[in-house]
């Protein structure tokens, strides 16, 4: 027997494959209907019976102990329930880590009385309505013992190199004190928050040792696993339901302190408690992108040709933890160097512990070399575009690998053709319109392959429809219209006959929804389910003998359209529905993973869906695998005001194939979205008298609005890239927004001959440059 | 937030006779009485809704000037045909205000009520000391984070920028606030913080903003707001200025001008120095350009408005260029 295989090349979509709503086509996302209707459940929507509502109290001192809580005036208040302190909470056990690495073997505790940031989580109160606890919290009287804190990475001292991310080759302290042209600078990065549009906040209910929880999540696994080692209870006992998330940015892949509060509450009282986290709190309920500090000094020739970059970085980590912002991920990969140095060290200072936020590292990476040499270009009277393709480097030097596909040349040639890039006039300054000085920069950008072996379960059922399940999650970036895409195309049936179900943890397992990785990892499984569903149906057309075809003797069948035949019958065959009622199957149900062959050990696949040390390096293999990218922008800069307007933008990306071209395109333009704020408006600003943030909120904490938005022009220049996934994709979530910042600096810059260099780009920098 | 009772006023009269009553507040569109509410800042035990007094919504525009009536929405009187003729400042400084949604539900009346957004006053939690707050209790602004605080009209009490756009246009014009038994000049119905921060209006107990009036003026006719700020939309100014400008037969010759700052000072700030300096002058950008330094006399620098000092000169000029035809 034989399975004619799916018939992937039709169709006229941007990679060349694709019909019908299959992998390829510009299907709008199926689930955005309920979406705009309101109708798609958000976790703290839910409304369990008996629920009792749980306020965080934060502190107010960085650094510290609290001396004493009393509660005596909040626990008379009307409706108060309970009041967890540190004295009272229930003592958790310490859970592995996303590393895999169980800290200690001591207790968790998410409620301390050891104070190492302002506005860690203190004490909760819990009451039957969610006023009656905010009244109450406000009502508990917290002293302190304060200590001296670190507010930021000023004045922080210089930190602890972190070895594992030194790189070197060549001799770069030499190559620099030789080159004929020499630049240093220092570079900027502020604390960034995520900001989703649903803040964090999760419902929790037990029942006897089963936990529930109805949180947000982009790892609904590894979450699972971490309350499941909290209260020490089977890791099926624990159900998180998560089947819309209102974005993530890298902020909602962990179980938080927060979480345990929720949870601890909910076993305390015996009754479902929410906890909603305010959006102040979540400015130090979890971190966000960690302040970064990188000096750069380039090496070169006259002519522009690199030949030394020494670079050094730092970003700011807690006192209790270590979070690397890699700064130094981008810096040896761009460009070809003969000699290269990078250190990059952590400096505790006393902050909630930062997180991952959208291209972790790649990003303030991209800063700082994507400006260094932009500033190079200057320095050695040469157009921007063409130092980075002087420089280009067929190969990624650290690794001594070739690319996988690097189609950034690709990049470069057609942003500068959209954007009209040989108009420019080379010299700062010298583009206006009327008062407005006009700016064009240009950056690169990159983010790494990565790749987690994934699984995926297929249903056909009786009504000939097909169900796709997994625990993998969909914020926004499209995994149910995809995964759909993908069932339908491999089993030959229409798109609106897949049903596609994720974010529950009763589903199969699946890796982080980060490092843009899900994607690639879930078409993969989907589709070797989807096709082992397919051949198990045509295996059972051919053989069962109440199927119509057993006694054609025929070695195959057709699947098209939902219906089965034949394949040299002219007739119209028989429906997939029919088919199982004939053979009296009421589904055919495929689970496959993408695992090797022989990794069948129960604990290393539970390793691979809750932690991320099975995830490969994107230069694990025989090539360095990236996507890749060039932003092109024009600024507008009124230099009277010092304000800076981005008004065109056009970027060429190189993301592989795309599964869906529109929702890969919405994704590139979210990132682009998201850096126009990163270069011009966002930074948590800290009160250094106390570390608090003092702009906690979005009235504040600014990011772009759609009037700062101009129309945004994105070009896919990839190309099927089967070493970095089964599909042929590489990463798109994270890709766009590496590079946009540079780009504004650089635009910045040629617009004003004013070279900012710490973010954001505010007014009066520019005035006061 | 914390629980009070829900009056709903059968009339003015009643309205007036509960805003008499201590810890009591009037609801109107609710936008910034709701958020400050939630800041823990707003703590009334009453809430006197008025948004349904009928009378109080309407615009009415004659030859004298324009009455707005109190519960007229932001986005009503932006887009009125009569304001945007005869008072185009009005208009641009309202659309360009909060967001549409809150332009959608705010009222006039309580645009003029809105608290400041320094940051120290709306977090009582982390930063105690507010003499706005809780008098004589200090300011945690002065030695804090001041990027957004006034340096103009500031006292060693205070240092809260007033936050609004349509007040700066209104003082730019001599708008009156009519209380229903008296009308006040919105010059006077602003307060400097001096000693009493806390004390940011001229109202007492028992009145209630009916309307606001705006005398009819060449100058208001042709008028504009500028407003400058990192974020496009929906972010406070970092400087504004409302300007008015009467040119003299001849063309050239400043007849009137009126010139008002935004976003740098403790209350809605009329530039008289810009004007007396220009009132009578040729209009050239030379003479705007000397004139408008004498926008920020007085300023007191704290540390990260610095910025402020510089820039609100140039928005002054930049806006007085921009209604005279020049910029």
């Amino acid at each position: 027997m034989t399975v004619i295989e799916t018939r992937a090349k039709r169709g006229d979509a941007s990679d060349g494959t694709g019909a019908g709503g299959t992998l390829g086509t510009r299907l709008s996302r199926v689930e955005g209907i309920v979406k705009i209707k309101g109708a798609a459940p958000y976790a703290l929507e839910h409304r369990p019976a008996n629920l009792a509502h749980a306020v965080l109290v934060q502190t107010t001192i960085a650094a510290g102990r609290v001396r004493a809580i009393d509660s005596a005036a909040a626990a008379a208040a009307p409706g108060v329930l309970l009041i967890i302190t540190p004295d009272n909470a229930l003592p958790l056990k310490t859970a592995t880590n996303w590393l895999g690495v169980k800290p200690s073997e001591g207790p968790y505790r998410p409620l301390t009385g050891d104070i190492t940031f302002y506005g860690q989580h203190v004490a909760a109160v819990v009451a039957e309505t969610f006023e009656q606890a905010t009244e109450a919290a406000a009502l508990l009287n917290i002293t302190y013992d304060e200590a001296p804190a670190i507010p930021s990475l000023d004045g922080a001292g210089e930190g602890t190199v972190v070895d594992a991310l030194s790189a070197d080759w060549g001799d770069a302290a030499g190559a620099l004190a030789a080159a004929p042209v020499r630049i240093e600078h220092e570079y900027r990065t502020p604390r960034e928050y995520n900001v989703p549009i649903e803040p964090h906040g999760l419902i929790a209910q037990w029942e006897s040792d089963t936990l529930t929880l109805w949180e947000p999540s982009q790892w609904i696994d590894f979450m699972a696993r971490t309350y499941a080692e909290w209260f020490e209870i089977p890791f099926d006992n624990v159900r998180i339901i998560s089947p819309y998330v209102g974005g993530g940015f890298g902020s909602k892949g962990f179980a938080y302190p927060h979480g345990a509060i929720a949870a601890i509450a909910a076993k305390m009282l015996g009754r479902a408690v929410k906890l909603a986290v305010t959006r102040p709190q979540t400015f130090t309920a979890f971190g966000g992108r960690a302040e970064t500090r990188q000096t750069i000094a380039l090496g070169a020739t006259r002519e522009g040709k690199l030949l030394s970059i020494v670079h050094r970085s730092a970003n700011e980590t807690s006192i209790k933890d270590v979070w690397a912002e890699r700064c130094g991920t981008v810096t040896g990969i761009m460009y070809a160097t003969p000699n290269f140095s990078s250190r990059h060290s952590i400096v505790p200072v006393n902050t909630v512990t930062p997180g991952a936020l959208r291209a972790p590292g790649e990003n303030p990476s991209a800063f700082a070399i994507e400006c260094a040499i932009d500033e190079l270009a200057y320095e050695v009277d040469m157009d921007p575009l063409q130092i980075r393709l002087l420089n280009y480097t067929e190969k990624d030097q650290h690794a001594n690998k070739p690319w996988s596909t690097r189609q950034l040349r690709e990049a470069y040639a057609a942003g500068a053709e959209a954007f009209g890039w040989s108009k420019r006039s080379p010299k700062p300054r010298s583009m206006r319109d009327g008062r407005q000085l006009i700016g064009w920069g240009v950056a690169a950008g990159t983010y790494p392959v990565r790749r987690t072996a994934g699984q995926a379960l297929v249903r056909i059922l009786a009504d000939g429809t097909v169900e796709v399940a997994s625990a993998g999650i969909d914020m926004g970036q499209g995994t149910y219209t995809i995964l759909a895409q993908t069932a339908a195309g491999a089993l030959d049936v229409p798109v609106d006959h897949v049903t596609v179900k994720l974010g529950d943890s009763r589903l199969p397992s699946a890796p982080v929804a980060g490092g843009s990785q899900l994607a690639n990892l879930m078409t993969a499984a989907v589709h070797k389910a989807a096709h082992a569903a397919r051949e198990e149906l045509i295996g059972l057309a051919l053989n069962d003998p109440n199927s119509p075809f057993q006694a054609l003797q025929a070695n195959t069948l057709v699947i098209a359209n939902g219906r089965i035949a034949a394949p040299r019958d002219s007739g119209p065959g028989i429906s997939i529905a029919d088919l199982l009622r004939r053979i009296g199957r009421d589904q055919i149900e495929a689970l496959r993973d993408t695992f090797a062959e022989n990794a069948t050990n129960p604990d290393d696949r539970f390793r691979n869906f809750t932690t991320i040390t099975t995830m490969r390096a994107p230069t694990d293999g025989d090539y360095s695998m990236h996507s890749w990218c060039a932003h092109f922008i024009e600024v507008k800069v009124d230099e009277d005001f010092g304000t800076v307007r981005v008004s065109r933008v056009v970027s060429a990306l190189d993301s592989g194939r795309l599964y869906n071209p529109k929702l890969a395109e919405s994704q590139w333009k979210g990132g682009i979205i998201m850096g126009i704020g990163q270069a011009l408006l966002e930074e948590g600003v800290v009160d250094r008298r106390n570390g608090r943030v003092v702009n906690n909120n979005l009235g504040d904490y600014l990011i772009a609005t759609n009037a700062d938005i101009p129309d945004i022009q994105v070009i896919s220049v990839g190309i099927p890239d089967h070493h970095a996934s089964a599909l042929g994709g590489k990463g798109v979530g994270e890709l766009s927004i590496v590079g946009v910042a540079p780009a504004i600096a650089n635009a910045v810059y040629h617009a004003t001959g004013k070279r900012i260099r710490d973010l954001p780009i505010t007014l009066e920098k520019v005035l006061q440059h | 937030m914390k629980n009070f009772a829900y009056l709903r006023a059968a009339s003015l009269a009643e309205a007036q006779q509960a805003a008499a009553r201590p810890a009591t507040m009037l609801l109107a569109g609710g936008t910034t009485l709701i958020d400050l509410a939630k800041c823990d800042i707003a703590a009334p035990e009453t809430m006197v809704d008025i948004t349904h007094l009928a009378g109080l919504d309407t615009i009415a525009l004659d030859e004298q000037g324009v009455s707005i009536g109190a519960l007229a929405r932001m986005s009503w009187v932006a887009d009125d045909p009569g304001i945007r003729r005869h008072f185009p400042a009005i208009s641009e400084a309202l659309w360009q205000a909060a967001s549409a949604q809150l332009r959608n539900m705010a009222t006039i009346g309580g645009n003029l009520m809105q608290r400041t957004r320094c940051p120290y006053f709306r977090d009582p939690a982390a930063f105690p000391a507010c003499n706005k707050r809780r008098p004589g209790s200090g300011c945690a602004a002065i030695g804090g984070v001041t990027r957004n605080h006034a340096v103009l009209g500031t006292s060693p009490s205070c240092i809260a920028t007033y936050p609004g756009d349509l007040a700066v246009a209104l003082v730019a014009f001599d708008a009156e606030i009519d209380l229903g038994t008296r009308r006040v000049a919105i010059d006077d119905f602003f307060l400097l913080p001096g000693t009493t921060p806390d004390r940011e209006h001229a109202m007492e107990p028992g009145e209630v903003i009916t309307a606001i009036h705006v005398p009819a003026s060449p100058a208001a006719r042709r008028s504009t707001y500028l407003k400058v700020r990192d974020r496009q939309s929906y972010e406070f100014a970092a400087a504004s200025a409302a300007v008015g400008l009467e040119l003299a037969p001849d063309g050239r010759t400043i007849a009137d001008i009126r010139v008002a700052l935004g976003g740098v000072a403790t209350k809605p700030w009329r530039a008289r120095a810009v004007e007396q300096a220009l009132k009578g002058k040729a209009l050239t950008a030379e003479s705007v350009e000397r004139a408008a330094p004498t926008a920020v006399e007085g300023a007191v620098d704290h540390g990260g408005h610095r910025y402020k000092i510089d820039l609100a000169p140039r928005v002054v000029a930049r806006a007085i260029l921009a209604v005279g035809g020049l910029a």
